[in-house]
């Protein structure tokens, strides 16, 4: 369960990031990298980590730190599907949706994930904040079909019947 | 968690063979299987030698191309005092395929052993192996295994007491199926975003920071360890059929088939017995229609054409297709092929990095005739356009993510021409509900 990456989304988001543990997890990776742009995807990756999305605010401090521009990690940011540009529910489903699980069914697992969740349509966020929920193209796991993400946990073999279980666990 | 599933009598288990057993997921646990004795011999040797050896066993790339991995070490230059990289991809993302997520889950040091031996081989101090965003749990295993095999001197700045220096950095994608193209794959640990380059010039002339680079697929390294360790010959020797093929292989069974997994098997195994004896064959009642073998980036087979072919990379071109990344879309008698092109279309529409214009524009318009075709608005122009709007996204971008693209829509349209028919005569409900 990983719901504590959430727990301060609602901080403001002008509160720097890189302070204390975080700013020393990321200059520990400055060795690994003979730049510091190289940088750029851990970063938002520890920001994302932090605050549960990355505000434009973050945006601009990510680009302090790492001696870049604003408009350039922004550019960035937006090519990588994972990063949260917006804020999204306390758990962050990703529902595999291409060929190898759609011929296993995977639209009836989408459907019982967007009624019991309340998200009621793709992309949308729970009325109570709960869940967001997406669809995802392949998750590298089509053996185990239908697999999906619950932030960090990966549920395999996942059927409209133990949709009710495995969200019991994301409270 | 997936769990594997038992040995087939079938396969040639080398590469699998710690699959489902957690304590070879440990430093002790792997040495006690025999691992880093290939890494202390390879230290041993002179970089060239592994080179040669590597050679000599006729493997090839198994991320898709199957390009010669000896001859792709060698080009790496020598004696320039540049930094070289190895990078291992591990952006495991073709539809079909999750053979590299089960290596990376279960024998972790299996592929740092491999990392190692490539980057002592090509000259390069440091390896970076990118892992897909998605792939969390793999993630957390190759950090661990990766912690402690700096803990016990098989990486850092003086492996196995040699005076020789190996690093392994870890690096998260975040969420884009072209970063598993190798310069777009260089672009993204960059911290740019993952579009392709240009190539020339290549990888090993000019690739990651500018230095000559060295990109493998996970597969690919996790075999290295054991060629060292049984040689040259013996990997050559495991071959059933063209002698340009050599080793074993994972093939990633998915689909319409009643035991889905990755099953290993020598290269030249006939399809026909990989599909129904060790996976398990088609649901009751059910028959085989097709097979989309490499991934999702290859032609479409027929069920005839499946099921003569051999499985390596000359045997499925014979009958068709391409080996590509080995992960097998089964459909059997109840799938509707036009619906799996359009969501397979639909895929690389979501993941074009919309760098060059055939490929933004191209897979974007082939998905939205697919639609329309589905929702009972297709008219018969329709199949000429779509091969018209193939044909202009074949051969003409920077990467071959458009060419995949218009891969399974031309062979589907050629091999599967009724089903096009039932949707356009209006003889099949549509499947998509008009808006």
């Amino acid at each position: 369960m990983s719901g504590t990456a959430h727990a301060a989304r609602h901080d403001a988001p002008d509160q720097p990031v890189f302070v204390g543990q975080v700013k020393d997890k990321l200059e520990a990776l400055f060795p690994s990298y003979p730049t510091r742009m190289a940088c750029l995807l851990p970063a938002l990756w520890m920001v994302q980590e932090a605050r549960g999305w990355i505000s434009p605010d973050a945006i601009a401090e990510v680009a302090t730190v790492l001696g870049l521009t604003p408009a350039y990690v922004r550019g960035v940011a937006t090519f990588y599907t994972m990063y949260h540009l917006h804020p999204v529910g306390r758990h962050f489903i990703q529902v595999c949706g291409t060929s190898p699980c759609h011929l296993c069914g995977s639209d009836e697992v989408m459907k019982a994930i967007l009624q019991q969740t309340g998200c009621g349509e793709v992309g949308a966020t729970s009325p109570d904040d709960r869940f967001t929920v997406i669809e995802v193209e392949c998750l590298g796991a089509c053996g185990f079909a239908t697999p999906i993400l619950v932030d960090d946990d990966f549920h395999d073999s996942v059927t409209p019947e133990r949709v009710a279980g495995v969200l019991a666990r994301y409270p | 968690m997936g769990f594997p599933h038992p040995n087939h009598p079938k396969e040639t288990i080398v590469l699998s063979q710690y699959f489902g057993d957690a304590d070879a997921r440990t430093y002790a646990g792997w040495v006690k299987r025999g691992g880093y004795e290939a890494l202390k011999k390879a230290l041993g040797m002179a970089p060239e030698a592994i080179v040669e050896e590597i050679k000599a066993s006729g493997l090839r790339g198994r991320g898709g191309a199957g390009f010669p991995t000896g001859l792709k070490w060698s080009f790496m230059p020598k004696g320039d005092h540049k930094p070289h990289y190895l990078v291992c991809n591990a952006d495991e993302s073709e539809p079909g395929t999750f053979k590299d997520r089960e290596l990376m889950r279960w024998t972790p040091h299996q592929l740092i052993e491999g990392c190692a031996i490539g980057a002592y081989a090509i000259g390069a101090e440091r390896c970076y192996i990118y892992i897909r965003g998605e792939f969390t749990e793999p993630w957390r295993v190759m950090t661990k295994a990766v912690e402690e095999a700096y803990t016990n001197g098989a990486l850092g700045a003086n492996v196995f007491g040699t005076g020789k220096r190996i690093d392994i950095v870890l690096h998260r994608g975040a969420g884009a199926y072209i970063c598993g193209e190798e310069t777009a794959m260089m672009n993204s640990i960059e911290g740019r975003r993952g579009n392709p380059r240009i190539k020339p010039p290549f990888p090993a002339v000019a690739g990651l920071f500018g230095m000559p680079t060295t990109i493998n697929n996970v597969e690919t390294l996790t075999a290295v360890s054991h060629i060292l360790n049984r040689g040259a010959a013996w990997y050559k020797g495991l071959c059933l059929s063209s002698p340009k093929s050599t080793g074993t292989k994972l093939f990633s069974v998915c689909g319409h088939i009643m035991k889905p997994g990755n099953y290993e098997v020598t290269m030249g195994f006939p399809m026909k017995s990989l599909i129904h004896d060790l996976a398990g064959g088609m649901r009751p009642g059910r028959r085989l229609k097709a097979v989309i073998p490499g991934g999702s980036s290859v032609p479409i087979m027929n069920a005839v054409e499946a099921e003569a072919a051999l499985c390596d990379y000359e045997g499925i071109v014979a009958q068709g297709s391409m080996l590509g990344s080995a992960g097998f879309i089964v459909m059997d008698d109840s799938a509707d092929i036009v619906y799996e092109i359009y969501r397979l279309a639909k895929f690389y529409a979501h993941e074009s990095c919309a760098q060059c214009t055939q490929c933004r524009e191209g897979t974007a318009w082939t998905t939205k005739i697919l639609e329309r075709i589905l929702k009972g608005q297709g008219k018969r122009e329709d199949l000429d356009l779509l091969l018209d709007l193939s044909e202009q996204m074949t051969g003409k971008t920077i990467c071959v993510l458009s060419d995949s693209c218009a891969t399974p829509i031309v062979s589907g349209i050629k091999k599967f021409p009724e089903e096009f028919d039932a949707y356009l005569s209006r003889a099949k409900a549509p499947a998509l509900a008009a808006v």
